[in-house]
């Protein structure tokens, strides 16, 4: 997946931006307000899959594309939104300086995609853009929800003030792209000459001479609106949501596990792997790394810790099914438009941990996974914030593979194996959020965010960001899962886990009372925490025992390539923070339940 | 202004204060450049109308409406934001 954003990012920060100028005819950049369907326009364009949704923010670094073929061939920005070219959070910066950039060079174009609904607040970054000197197309998008409201726009004479080819469009049907495309040739620089100061007197001449407005009533989704987000209404809903989100996710999860991963991995892979175990039988070390250890002369998909076995198991059989309908529902939430008034009503909340309720987001975000909730924070304004979340996130919140892993060994015991670890995962939340908003300096500004209406998710755009984010878990977590059982049986065949076993023996045992070999099972954790499952499984850990290993391969390090995200994104310096207070925490709440278990 | 002025007049409050429902004109923004310039990117400024739809509880956030967009706005920054009733 070359164009996923997540790739893009590392040539963003170093400065190297892969611009080919040479190989493309034009570019162009799309910008506009936060969510007003760039990303949307952009996958029209084309045909990359974007990650788009319904709260402002959603992409916060830019990605590139190409479209058109030979001489044609044009690149595509997709450019994070902004409000207008003053800058207030880290995605509006990229914004900011991108737009600048290419106004110095002579092949740029500027799509200027404006929301048809809110057409106002909109012309105010469009006029600031006329007046840099770079020829701009706008698309006035969102046109099928402006007349639905009742918003009426005289297109041709918006066109004649601005001066510029206005062409309306629907992104999510493809309504009037093929149009916007014929006009990036003659796309021309605005004659805008209107000072700062005069600028919103100027836009609301624009707007009584193009827009009418005929009053429609309160439609469903205005009320509804209007009842998730009032205290008295919102908190109960936001319950009520909660809740029935967890059951639908475990509903599917567990479905797709019955009905296709489970007969899969019986019927078809099961009786093929034990055929390739009777041919290496002579093989030890090969049958070691690809089948693993035969438990009462079979392959057991959990334990056997072979390459092709527990390897493949875990990711694909335990995880994903989670992950597919973690991600297929919180889609659904993003592109509704839930989750802006559910940050409304939790901001209080998040204040205490130093952070206001748009963190919601990335948090939400990374139960899935918490790669795209580390990336997510750059959504937040400050750089103390961003600090907050990340580590937040990092201790003490699962990802999907960690959930799976929590449920993998203590599921047996049913709620009162699974709540300590929740509930305590929940305490550092809070307690490490509030010492973190009394230690680490720097501001916290207040949210202040756009309440977007709610939309019908639309199935095209759902099932595509979807399809990417599975998609981006088989290329990046499957690798790490099958390098992490072949490094155990590498380790375990040259017994250095058992001489590092022995080495922290004393600790392990006396401060944490685990067994000393339960450290094989945390050296892997490093690489992923659900394939851990595998290795403590057969200790025979008693309740107490899991429970705290369970938080401590939670706490005490993200997987790589949430350390890999957050390198990129804090920095050396505060990753070592980072890193020192995730040992520490983690020490210090194992010996704890050691003691209050 | 003092208190009891402000009670006899009650026409000028700020958006932390003024009802739900309720809509009114902003006469003043009593903040730095920075907020200022924020407000201003999403259309709230000095002589625009803005009607208080929500706030939440224990000095949470306020939700306002201006034009045809909702936003969500921090209580602390809500207070700065002075409108004149009606």
């Amino acid at each position: 997946m070359k164009n996923h954003p997540l790739h893009k990012e590392p040539h963003l920060k170093h400065g190297h931006h892969r611009h080919h100028h040479g190989d493309y005819k034009k570019k162009i950049l799309l910008v506009g307000n936060p969510n007003v369907g760039k990303s949307v326009i952009f996958s029209r364009l084309t045909g990359v899959g974007v990650i788009a949704s319904n709260y402002p923010g959603t992409t916060v670094e830019f990605t590139a594309g190409a479209m058109g073929s030979g001489d044609m061939k044009m690149q595509v920005i997709d450019v994070p939104g902004t409000y207008s070219l003053l800058p207030s959070n880290p995605a509006e910066q990229v914004a900011v300086k991108m737009i600048k950039q290419s106004a110095e060079e002579k092949n740029s174009i500027i799509v200027n995609v404006i929301d048809a609904t809110n057409l106002e607040r909109n012309l105010n970054l469009t006029l600031q853009l006329l007046k840099m000197n770079i020829p701009v197309v706008v698309a006035l998008n969102l046109w099928d929800e402006a007349k639905h409201i009742g918003i009426h726009i005289k297109v041709e004479r918006l066109e004649s003030i601005l001066g510029v080819k206005v062409i309306p469009t629907v992104a999510v049907t493809g309504e009037g792209i093929k149009e916007l495309v014929t006009h990036f040739d003659d796309a021309c620089k605005g004659e805008c000459t209107i000072e700062d100061t005069e600028r919103w007197h100027e836009i609301g001449r624009i707007i009584e001479e193009v827009q009418t407005i005929t009053h429609k009533h309160h439609t469903f989704g205005e009320r509804l609106s209007d009842l998730t987000i009032h205290p008295w209404t919102g908190l109960p809903i936001a319950v009520v949501i909660l809740f029935v989100l967890f059951f639908v996710i475990r509903f599917i999860g567990e479905g797709l596990i019955t009905l296709i991963v489970n007969p899969v991995f019986d019927r078809l892979w099961y009786p093929l792997m034990m055929k390739v175990s009777g041919l290496l039988k002579g093989y030890t070390f090969l049958h070691t790394l690809l089948i693993g250890q035969l438990i009462d002369g079979k392959i057991d998909f959990g334990q056997s810790f072979g390459v092709l076995t527990t390897g493949l198991y875990v990711p694909l059989g335990a995880v994903l099914p989670y992950i597919v309908a973690f991600y297929l529902i919180l889609s659904f939430l993003e592109d509704s438009g839930y989750l802006p008034r559910l940050a409304v009503l939790i901001d209080k909340t998040l204040h205490m941990i130093g952070l206001h309720g748009l963190a919601i987001v990335p948090m939400l975000l990374a139960c899935g996974c918490n790669v795209p909730g580390v990336l997510a924070t750059r959504m937040l304004e400050t750089k103390r914030e961003r600090f907050i979340a990340a580590i937040l996130m990092s201790i003490s919140i699962p990802c999907m593979a960690q959930t799976a892993m929590i449920f993998g060994l203590l599921g047996k015991y049913g709620p009162l194996g699974i709540f300590p670890v929740y509930i305590t995962l929940f305490a550092i939340w809070i307690i490490a959020g509030v010492l973190m908003r009394v230690l680490v300096k720097g501001e916290s500004p207040e949210i202040f965010t756009e309440i977007p209406p709610y939309r019908f998710p639309h199935p095209h755009t759902l099932l595509k960001k979807v399809w990417m984010r599975i998609h981006w878990f088989l290329h990046e977590a499957v690798p790490f899962v099958l390098a992490g059982v072949i490094l155990v049986n590498i380790l375990y065949t040259l017994g250095v886990i058992s001489f590092i076993g022995k080495l922290t023996g004393p600790f392990i045992t006396t401060l944490l009372g685990l067994p000393p070999e339960a450290v094989g099972a945390l050296i892997v954790g490093f690489m992923r925490k659900d394939i851990a499952v595998g290795m403590l499984a057969p200790l025979g850990l008693s309740l107490k025992q899991l429970i705290i290993t369970s938080v401590m391969l939670t706490m005490y390090f993200p997987c790589v390539a949430t350390f890999a995200v957050l390198l990129r994104e804090l920095g050396i310096i505060d990753l070592l923070k980072a890193a020192l207070i995730m040992v520490l925490s983690a020490t210090v709440v194992g010996v704890l339940l050691n003691i209050i278990l | 202004m003092p208190e009891k002025e402000k009670k006899e007049f009650m026409t000028i409050v700020d958006l932390a204060e003024l009802k739900a429902g309720m809509t009114g004109t902003i006469t003043n923004i009593d903040g730095g450049h920075g907020i200022t310039n924020r407000l201003d990117a999403m259309g709230i400024r000095c002589g625009i109308k803005v009607t208080k739809l929500s706030g939440q509880f224990m000095r949470g956030p306020v939700i306002i409406k201006v034009g045809k967009t909702q936003i969500a706005i921090g209580y602390g920054m809500a207070k700065k934001v002075l409108v004149q009733v009606g």
